[in-house]
C-alpha cells in the first residue's frame, strides 16, 4: 500500500464529499446570503480537492488525473469521513456538521504545514486561510441557533446528538499514519484532538449546547466502509462520466 | 528579443475577469516572469483554491502575450507562498475603492474566533458606520457589507492572511 496516496485520498475525499454536500444547498439556502455563503465554501472545498487529488495521482504514479480519482472510483475506494457524507437535512444540521469538521480541519492544516512533503505543506498553507473563514462562519451559526429560540435550540441540539457519534473518526489512525509519521511526512499530530475539543467546548458553552453522554462512536470511512449515503452522492457526482466516458465540458 | 520588463508591462493589460478593474499584476497573482532564450515562463498563484477565474487568467495571459508576439509561453501555478491580500498593490487598492469595492483592511488573524468585527469604510461616502451583512459575497474573495449612513450595499475585498 502507498501510504501517502492513502492519506491524500483522505484529505481530498473529505473536501470532495463535503463540498458536494454543501453544493446541494445551491438555490435552496434559507436566506440568500447563506445560499451564497454555502456555495462559496463549497467552491473552496472543490478547489482544495483539485490540488489534493492531483498530487494523489502523481504520488500513485499510475497516470490517474484528479478527475479520474474524483469521478471514476467505486464507493469502497473513497476514504472520506462518515461525518461529511451525512445528508443535509436542515440548515442547523448542515452548520453543525460543518462546525465539527472545520474545528478539526484548522489544527490539521496547521500541523500539515510542517510536513516534509513540500507539496502537501503548500496545500495546507493555502487551505488553512480558507478554513479559518469557514470555521468562523459555522461557529457563529452554531452559537446563534443554539442560543436562539426554543425551536432552534432543540433542533441544533438534536443535530449535535446525531452527529457526535461520527466525531471519533476524526482522529482515526492506523498503519498509514504510523508509516508517514516515521518518514516525517506527518509531523506531530498529537495536539489536534485537544485543540478540536477546546474549540467545540468553547463554542458549545456559548451556544448552550450539551455534548451527548453516549461514548458510542462510528468509524469506517477511512478504510472504505461507508454509510449508504455515499453511494447516492456518487451516483449523482459520477453520472456524466459514467454515462459519457471521457466527456469534457 | 523580449525582456522580462516588457512581459510585466504586457501583463498589466490582463484583467481579473471577476474584478475587471484590477490587472493580474495589481492583484499580486503573478509571482515571477522568466525569459529563457526564446521561451517565456510566467508563474502565478491562486487567490482562493477554488477561484474559477484562475483558469481564465491563465488563458488570458497566454492570449495577451501571444498577441504581443511572444512565443513559447508557459504558465505555472504555484501554491506556496500562499497568496494573501498583502500582495494586492497600492495601485490596486486605489482602483478597487474607485470602482466601489472596499479594499482589504488591516485585519487580525482569523484564527481568533470571535475578534471584533473590522471597520470597513464605505467606498461611496467614506462613512465608518457600516455593517457586515455576510462574510461571503458575490465571489470567494469578497464579503458583503452595507453602509448605515448612505445605505448603499457594497462589496468588501476581504482580508486573507
Amino acid at each position: 500500500m502507498n501510504s501517502l496516496f492513502e492519506y491524500l485520498l483522505r484529505l481530498g475525499d473529505d473536501s470532495l464529499i463535503l463540498g458536494h454536500r454543501l453544493s446541494e444547498w445551491c438555490g435552496h439556502g434559507p436566506i440568500l446570503e447563506e445560499d451564497i455563503a454555502m456555495t462559496n465554501i463549497s467552491l473552496d472545498f472543490i478547489g482544495q480537492t483539485t490540488t489534493i487529488l492531483e498530487l494523489a495521482g502523481q504520488v500513485e504514479g499510475k497516470g490517474r488525473t484528479n478527475d479520474d480519482l474524483a469521478f471514476l472510483r467505486f464507493d469502497k475506494e473513497y476514504r472520506n469521513l462518515l461525518l461529511v457524507e451525512q445528508p443535509n437535512t436542515d440548515f442547523g444540521f448542515t452548520m453543525m456538521r460543518q462546525f465539527l469538521f472545520d474545528a478539526y480541519r484548522k489544527p490539521l492544516f496547521e500541523a500539515l504545514m510542517k510536513s516534509n512533503n513540500k507539496q502537501l505543506a503548500a496545500i495546507a498553507e493555502k487551505s488553512l486561510k480558507e478554513t479559518k473563514y469557514h470555521l468562523r462562519h459555522s461557529s457563529e451559526w452554531v452559537i446563534r441557533l443554539g442560543d436562539g429560540t426554543e425551536e432552534s435550540h432543540s433542533r441544533i441540539q438534536e443535530s449535535l446528538d446525531t452527529l457526535w457519534r461520527y466525531t471519533g473518526e476524526l482522529f482515526f489512525s492506523n498503519e498509514v499514519d504510523a508509516e508517514l509519521t516515521e518518514s516525517g511526512v506527518l509531523p506531530d499530530m498529537s495536539g489536534i484532538e485537544a485543540e478540536w475539543k477546546q474549540t467545540v467546548d468553547e463554542v458549545f458553552a456559548m451556544a448552550t449546547l450539551t455534548i451527548p453522554e453516549s461514548p458510542w462512536k462510528f468509524e469506517g470511512g477511512r478504510i472504505g466502509k461507508h454509510s449508504e449515503h455515499l453511494g447516492y452522492i456518487l451516483t449523482e457526482l459520477q453520472y456524466m462520466q459514467r454515462a459519457y466516458p471521457n466527456m469534457e465540458w | 528579443m523580449v525582456t522580462e520588463l516588457e512581459i510585466w508591462k504586457y501583463l498589466e493589460e490582463v484583467f481579473d475577469p471577476e474584478v475587471p478593474v484590477l490587472t493580474v499584476v495589481d492583484l499580486g497573482v503573478v509571482r515571477a516572469v522568466k525569459i529563457n532564450g526564446n521561451s517565456c515562463h510566467v508563474v502565478i498563484t491562486p487567490t482562493y483554491s477554488g477561484c474559477p477565474a484562475m483558469k481564465r487568467m491563465e488563458e488570458d495571459i497566454i492570449d495577451k502575450l501571444t498577441e504581443k508576439g511572444v512565443e513559447n509561453i508557459t504558465v505555472e501555478l504555484v501554491l506556496s507562498p500562499a497568496w494573501t491580500t498583502d500582495w494586492l498593490t497600492e495601485k490596486g487598492r486605489i482602483k478597487l475603492r474607485e470602482y466601489g469595492i472596499a479594499p482589504p483592511e488591516n485585519e487580525a488573524d482569523k484564527s481568533t474566533l470571535f475578534a471584533d468585527p473590522v471597520i470597513v469604510p464605505c467606498p461611496q461616502c467614506s462613512s465608518k458606520n457600516t455593517r457586515l451583512v455576510s462574510q461571503f459575497g458575490s465571489t470567494a474573495c469578497k464579503a458583503h457589507y452595507q453602509c448605515n449612513d448612505c445605505l448603499e450595499p457594497f462589496d468588501y475585498f476581504k482580508c486573507l492572511r
